[in-house]
């Protein structure tokens, strides 16, 4: 009974979350927020990738901007230097940064906790050298201008309106296919694995094998999302796909809760519109902030803040309900 | 000579994550905050109190290692059950605020703390040597031979030791792993500070160069095989030189842009050589 009310409850959770995305970039809605709404649709994509292979495989990957960045440049130089078709070079970009995680997951998944960690965060910063170093590819620190915009027949992505529905459309469409994973055979198979990875193979899982799969497909949102972020922005520099940028992704899948899909949402949300609408206000203090999210969540509720208010709400809920069903 | 100038701050930051892991089982990924604090504090002291030179280095190293105390006591005690992957994002969220602390309340720019003893370069056998440099390399090989002592000679080393041979039986003949845990994280920082006090004015520092010191210390404690003090010292003077001569070689146009990506990629070799000990380590702690 109460998983069913509860089911529902989340249904219409879901569609009045459906909604809102739908309706707010119009101008009698939340119109003067497109932007911010457009850069947490990005956001969330990154963070449903790094809240799967963290929530699901209790690992964590400290150089996930790498693969941000991996799909902004493939977009901007292909679609800018080459004369790429743009949604081309976001496919050849998606399907790069795919096989070079595949291809890094090989030697990265024979380590796990903190070596895996510390694997992760180096290459990222390699990566990031890369963007800042290669400037004849790249443009170096000072980045490329003039991108062109997405066009799909001659319907040109040329406001921030269509482009929102653009960005909330493939967002949309990541959080199914993940919800898809996370209650299927293989979500089951990913939630052993963290559990004990030496009890989840015994049973026949092959957990290397998922959690190669968790890490190529969370590569591939995020370089997804690059693109998109070049195409949006029309400018690509290294700045935002450095440690701290990492950092932040790490910061919203902690904020949306670990195992959590939807969560990712909430947690790019919340942490996008502190950095952008108040702690701009109060000058540089988002590290002290981030850092102080990062423990505090850490400490009292490690399976972090989304789902662990979700839980608590549960818990209080049980107790009431079993206290008037006694007589 | 100048990679083993820098390879011997890469020591003293590896000496830190190996004390650390070795008696706790934690990477500290905080661990390159305490170098940055070493050099920030020292050149705010010296700048602003006209201190001498030696208290005010003492001073500085006291404070970190206090910081180091509090790290323990408020971020990682607090969170004693937690997951590895809890500890890792404890600590980076420990990394990040230390340094957004350090940006805001002093200074974003680079700093240079006074040398030591004057910049006239020395000359040695027909090579030409900075002072500073003979204070770090002599300051490191004394630090060692110190830890060395401590751990070898006096009782609460021993004890520590004996943390990080094995926590239970430890605790079986009375020894505090809690405490023992303190004693880690304020020696593993005040270390660190040493070789940030050291290193500064040579190299000047600022808010954000934890994070680089960080990975290189743990490359130095990752070759060692986070075993003993002496391991780290070596592994951090190998990455030391190999990280100069790598840049002695004429790469093109780009060669000391790369210096920073020949020490990550080490990195990656190090920990994949490594990785079938270390995965059964960590499986076992």
């Amino acid at each position: 009974m109460l998983a069913k009310v509860r089911g529902r409850a989340a249904y219409a959770v879901i569609v009045l979350l459906l909604l809102l995305v739908m309706l707010a970039p119009f101008e009698w809605f939340l119109a003067r927020y497109t932007t911010l709404m457009i850069f947490i649709g990005l956001n969330t994509m990154l963070t449903v990738g790094l809240c799967l292979l963290m929530g699901y495989t209790g690992q964590v990957s400290l150089g996930h901007a790498a693969f941000f960045g991996i799909g902004a440049y493939f977009s901007a130089i292909l679609s800018k230097t080459y004369d790429v078709n743009p949604w081309l070079a976001m496919g050849i970009g998606a399907a790069a940064t795919g096989a070079f995680a595949y291809v890094i997951s090989y030697p990265i998944f024979r380590l796990r906790g903190n070596y895996l960690a510390m694997a992760t965060l180096g290459l990222g910063l390699i990566i990031y050298i890369l963007f800042r170093e290669l400037g004849d590819y790249t443009g170096g620190p000072d980045g490329m201008y003039g991108i062109p915009y997405l066009s799909a027949g001659g319907f040109v992505f040329d406001t921030p309106f269509k482009r929102y529905f653009l960005v909330w459309g493939l967002c949309l469409a990541m959080l199914l296919i993940s919800q898809n994973i996370v209650r299927s055979r293989s979500g089951r198979a990913l939630r052993a694995i963290h559990g004990s990875e030496a009890a989840a193979e015994s049973v026949g899982i092959n957990s290397a094998q998922f959690k190669m799969k968790i890490f190529v497909l969370s590569a591939v949102y995020a370089s997804l999302a690059g693109s998109l972020f070049v195409h949006h922005l029309r400018f690509v520099g290294p700045q935002p796909f450095g440690f701290l940028a990492s950092v932040m992704v790490v910061v919203m899948a902690v904020v949306g809760g670990l195992a959590s899909v939807w969560g990712a949402i909430f947690g790019a949300a919340a942490i996008r519109i502190l950095s952008d609408k108040v702690l701009l206000e109060f000058g540089e203090l988002d590290l002290i902030v981030y850092g102080l999210i990062l423990m505090v969540v850490m400490i009292f509720l490690p399976q972090g803040l989304f789902v662990g208010l979700k839980e608590g709400y549960a818990r209080l809920r049980l107790r009431y309900v079993r206290r008037e069903a006694e007589p | 000579m100048a990679g083993v100038t820098s390879g011997s701050i890469y020591a003293l930051v590896g000496l830190g994550f190996t004390v650390i892991y070795s008696v706790t089982g934690i990477i500290n990924f905080a661990q390159g905050e305490f170098v940055m604090l070493g050099g920030m504090i020292s050149y705010i002291i010296l700048d602003s109190t006209g201190l001498p030179t030696v208290p005010a280095l003492l001073l500085t190293i006291a404070v970190v290692a206090t910081v180091g105390a509090v790290l323990y006591l408020m971020a990682i005690r607090s969170a004693r059950k937690a997951s590895v992957v809890s500890l890792i994002i404890i600590t980076i969220g420990a990394s990040v605020f230390i340094r957004g602390v350090a940006g805001e309340i002093w200074t974003r720019d680079y700093v240079r703390p006074p040398y030591f003893s004057g910049d006239e370069s020395l000359s040695f056998l027909g090579a030409y040597i900075q002072p500073q440099a003979l204070w770090i390399i002599g300051t490191t090989v004394a630090a060692m031979i110190v830890l060395q002592v401590f751990l070898t000679y006096t009782v609460m080393g021993k004890a520590l030791r004996a943390c990080a041979i094995n926590r239970a039986a430890a605790g079986l003949v009375g020894i505090d792993a809690r405490v023992m845990a303190l004693i880690s994280f304020s020696l593993a920082a005040a270390f660190g500070a040493l070789g940030g006090v050291v290193v500064a004015p040579l190299t000047t520092t600022s808010y954000s160069v934890g994070v680089m010191m960080g990975l290189k210390g743990f490359v130095a404690a990752a070759i060692g095989g986070f075993r003993s003090p002496f391991a780290a010292f070596v592994g951090g003077i190998t990455i030391g030189i190999v990280e100069s001569l790598a840049v002695a070689i004429d790469w093109g146009p780009f060669s000391s842009a790369y210096k920073d990506a020949i020490a990550l990629v080490v990195l990656l070799l190090i920990l994949l050589v490594r990785s079938g000990r270390l995965a059964a380590e960590e499986r076992v702690g």
